[in-house]
């Protein structure tokens, strides 16, 4: 429809009820502030799409940290620069709003430089209004990343010298770089004919906005007549002469037809639809009867030692979720650190009823060594009485404890006999309940498709013969 | 032809922050300082009377949003709501 | 039941998952990678949303986004990471955004290593971050409480409107046990009176700026309402053998679990040895360990891994009334029962 008549846009509010002190019918910028031009196009923009009610704005921290005062749009106020992180997770949260990241050249292009890179990167379903004043206003005129060279700011009282404070960063150029980006733009304030140029780029920007077209970005060369110390139209001629030759007008980036609508996914929410998908299952809990468990191997403290892989957090863990299934408590603990990167590897694990305490065999019950370092270091820790399961393979030494029951079994050579060194984990499990009787071979078998999920049958299969090698090697030798 | 009302710039003169933007754009130079001073200090800027030929300029060039209302050519008060 | 092995980590995202919690934001840092990888993992299969985000820094900014559009959100991290959340934790207490952040503590200061310590403490509990606020901290001690705790850690979220931090260390972390699942939530809080929709339904607005200096002393005394309410109201710990006990150990997280080995251990010799552990950090269980004395306490031995940050809360509570002694160990470093049972001798020999 064609205007008759130009005044302020629906996309303001009428009173400007958020804003502090008597003053609630006018802006806070200071006289001929390019912000203050800038609101008006997209206030306007807001109105002829119809968005208003389907915006959600952030607001930055810069002269414009007061957006939210004039527009009847949802808004946010962010932490300064990271307006693009705020805008991020509003736009996911809400896929089907306009979401407008404000932002001036310090909070842009500075503090939160990496904030809108990854953003634009990301593709984000959000639009970007980039005010490119030259200069940090709100804190009262200091060098902003895009301040020109030799421009005097209270920050630069020499003019910007680039052997110490670099170039004037051209974000349109920066953004440009990225895939993602469906449309970037650079144009400018600075008299009547470009003020309609960024009328009509807003309005761009929005449009695709609307039809959630990923990631828009509108950089606006524009004034702050306060800071730069200069009367208002003298601002704009400077625009004219300073900044527009240095950063060129002009699309950088439109995908135009090409552009992808970008969806987000419904967030599952229904109880039982949630489990499923994750596979949790009442009815999974296995609950094993318990056999005679001697008195000493019900409450265990088990360390599992040896190299990195040689299976131990394997051991450790499958040890841990066998117990479980009769009906134990168990907690398995992984030594991390740098040590994880040396070789060496342990972990600890509690089979018992009631609460368990420390989490670390510091004084285990049983200490399953799988190689010789493990066995001269933590041999002296095992409890009077306790128990001591080596592997035989590989540890030529024997141990020097004789008030502990001590079992040497050929746990690498019997895993290698079975045609695979790695099942030596469950080798060791079979062993385990065989000594102790905490746990039934049947039982531990039935398991192993849960323990191996995703792995080929020939695989269960194979660590199955090792359970029960383990198992019998105990039976026959000890 | 429309009533010779319009077009016509009208400027809220308390809502002007006298910065001279809208003065600077006007094509036909119908806009002007005011010598009197609003409630907040500044001299505000005026309509001429005559002139106005409704390209909006002074309407986008000015920063303040409701400082400014541009009645277009083709604007019949009868038909607003 | 709904059982399952797994680590603390993964235990806090299924909390997360059954809770509602709708997105999650976050950057890697060990030893709490495993959050975001387990984020990464279950929630797309939920049509939920992760992003790992550029830093920390986002990650917070992002999860202030979702909050303020009326998401159940979480991100987790450690040390070098909850420093750089501070700002954004400021602004989600400023603007009563209600959101839940894990911390994994690790060795510090610096880039310190990946150990377990206890030394963000006074970050977390404290506040951290510039202005007076408070976040509710809750500390876990084993796989199930991690997955629990982080329920509860959205209930008193949105409860109070408030960041929660579930603050443990490495060792609950890293560390597997059973977890019994709980039912996913049926129905999620309306926030349709402060959250931004753009429609407008409320004051449409999330912010936490008051030019004026009464509007912002006065939102600082409504915030001081809200503590003093949840100091009220949800203070939890836990006790050990304390009923006929003359030496309270205090600790929490993975050293409440050695302590409570140390009591096994001390009882078995004829020590009155009894823990007494703080669930919840911010609120302090002042008044219950106040009131240690006048239960038969002579002596409160508080064992952290930190140099001295939980025990000035406990100073505090006991304002000197009786001695109080700190034990701690650094760097990654995990006091073994037997270390402090030998510390209780050498300082309470006398006791019996
Ligand atoms: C973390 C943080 N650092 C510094 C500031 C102070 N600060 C406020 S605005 C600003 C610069 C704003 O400049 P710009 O983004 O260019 O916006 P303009 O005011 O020019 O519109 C700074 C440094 C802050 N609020 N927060
Ligand atoms: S200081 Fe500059 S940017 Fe800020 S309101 Fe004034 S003129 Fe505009
Ligand atoms: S509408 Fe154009 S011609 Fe009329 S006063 Fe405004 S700038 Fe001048």
């Amino acid at each position: 429809m064609k205007k008759t008549i130009l005044k302020k846009p629906k996309g303001f509010i009428d009173v400007y009820k958020h804003k502090a002190g008597a003053e609630k019918d006018r802006t806070h910028y200071c006289p001929g502030c390019g912000h203050g031009i800038l609101h008006k196009l997209i206030a306007e923009a807001m109105e002829d799409l119809d968005i208003v009610d389907d915006t959600i704005l952030i607001s930055p921290v810069g002269c414009s940290v007061f957006a939210y005062y004039y527009f009847d749009t949802g808004n946010f106020q962010a932490a300064h620069g990271r307006a693009p992180a705020v805008a991020t997770a509003t736009s996911r949260a809400n896929p089907d709003k306009v979401v407008i990241s404000y932002q001036g050249d310090g909070d842009l292009a500075a503090i939160g430089g990496n904030n809108i890179i990854q953003a634009a990167n990301r593709g984000e379903n959000i639009v970007v209004f980039f005010v490119n004043n030259a200069i940090y206003g709100m804190t009262g005129g200091q060098m902003a990343p895009t301040t020109l060279e030799g421009q005097v700011t209270t920050t630069t009282p020499y003019g910007r010298n680039t052997d110490t404070d670099g170039y004037p960063m051209k974000m349109c150029e920066v953004i440009s770089q990225f895939t993602a980006p469906t449309y970037v733009e650079r144009v400018s304030l600075h008299d009547a004919p470009h003020i309609r140029k960024t009328r009509a780029a807003v309005r761009k920007a929005l449009q695709n906005a609307k039809e959630r077209k990923g990631f828009q970005f509108v950089e606006v060369l524009s004034t702050c007549p306060s800071g730069w110390k200069m009367d208002p139209v003298k601002s704009m001629e400077w625009v004219k002469e300073k900044m527009l030759p240095l950063y060129p007008l002009g699309v950088y980036r439109d995908k135009g037809d090409e552009a992808r609508v970008i969806n987000r996914p419904v967030p599952i929410m229904e109880p039982a639809t949630v489990w499923e998908k994750l596979g949790i299952s009442a009815d999974a809990d296995v609950d094993f009867p318990r056999g005679d468990v001697p008195e000493q191997y019900k409450k265990m403290s088990i360390r599992v030692a040896g190299f990195g892989g040689q299976g131990i957090m394997v051991t450790g863990q499958a040890l841990a979720s066998v117990a479980l299934e009769y009906g134990y408590n168990v907690s398995w603990l992984p030594s991390y650190g740098p040590e994880m990167r040396g070789g060496t590897a342990n972990c600890s694990v509690n089979i018992q009823d009631g609460v368990i305490g420390a989490a670390e065999a510091v004084k285990p019950t049983m200490l399953l060594a799988m190689n010789r370092p493990s066995l001269e270091k933590f041999e002296e820790s095992v409890v009077p009485g306790g128990t001591l399961i080596y592997n035989s393979t590989l540890i030529d030494i024997e141990p020097t404890r004789t008030d502990i029951k001590v079992f040497a079994i050929p746990i690498t050579g019997m895993a290698d006999e079975l045609g695979n060194t790695r099942v030596q984990s469950l080798v060791n499990i079979g062993a385990y309940a065989a000594i102790t009787g905490a746990f039934r071979v049947e039982d531990i078998v039935s398991l192993l498709p849960k323990l191996f999920k995703g792995k080929k049958q020939a695989i269960i299969d194979l660590n199955a013969k090792a359970v029960k090698a383990g198992f019998d090697f105990v039976k026959e030798n000890f | 032809m429309a009533d010779a009302k319009y077009p016509r710039s009208e400027v809220n003169l308390d809502k002007c922050k006298g910065c001279g933007l809208c003065i600077a754009a006007c094509p036909k130079k119908v806009l002007v300082f005011s010598s009197k001073l609003n409630s907040k200090g500044y001299h505000y800027a005026e309509y001429t009377g005559t002139g106005c030929v409704g390209c909006g300029n002074c309407f986008y060039n000015c920063p303040e949003p409701d400082a400014i209302t541009v009645y277009l050519r083709n604007y019949d008060p009868e038909k607003e709501v | 039941m709904a059982r399952m092995l797994m680590k603390g980590n993964y235990a806090s995202v299924y909390g997360a998952a059954m809770a509602g919690c709708t997105a999650y934001y976050g950057y890697p840092i060990t030893p709490a990678s495993e959050i975001a990888e387990s984020a990464a993992a279950l929630f797309p299969k939920l049509g939920r949303t992760f992003v790992q985000a550029e830093s920390e820094v986002a990650a917070i900014n992002m999860v202030y986004g979702a909050a303020g559009s009326g998401q159940r959100v979480m991100t987790g991290s450690s040390g070098p990471g909850i420093s750089l959340k501070m700002e954004g934790i400021s602004y989600c207490a400023g603007a009563a955004l209600p959101c839940v952040i894990v911390d994994i503590m690790r060795g510090g200061p610096g880039l310190g290593n990946i150990g377990p310590e206890q030394s963000d403490y006074n970050q977390v509990v404290k506040g951290g971050g510039h202005g007076n606020y408070r976040c509710i901290v809750l500390a876990p001690a084993s796989c199930q409480e991690m997955c629990d705790f982080t329920f509860q850690a959205f209930e008193l979220a949105d409860k109070y409107r408030i960041p929660v931090f579930v603050l443990t260390d490495g060792v609950i972390g890293q560390m597997m046990e059973s977890v019994v699942i709980p039912e996913p939530v049926k129905e999620l809080p309306d926030k349709s009176d402060y959250a931004v929709f753009g429609t407008p339904l409320n004051k449409n607005l999330v912010n936490s700026i008051y030019i004026d200096h009464d509007d912002l002393e006065n939102w600082n005394l409504e915030l001081l309402k809200k503590y003093k309410a949840i100091e009220k109201a949800e203070v939890k710990f836990e006790e050990y053998m304390m009923d006929d006990a003359e030496i309270a150990l205090i600790g929490y997280g993975s050293v409440s679990r050695v302590l409570r080995t140390v009591v096994d251990d001390c009882r078995a010799k004829g020590l009155k040895v009894g823990l007494f552990r703080p669930i919840t950090l911010f609120p302090f269980p002042k008044n219950e360990i106040a009131a240690l004395p006048g239960r038969g306490i002579k002596n409160v031995l508080t064992v952290e891994l930190s140099t001295g940050q939980l025990v000035d809360d406990v100073d505090l509570a006991l304002s000197g009334v009786i001695k109080s002694d700190l034990y701690f160990r650094l760097g990654g470093n995990v006091p073994s029962a037997d270390e402090i049972s030998n510390k209780i001798s050498e300082l309470y020999g006398e006791v019996k």
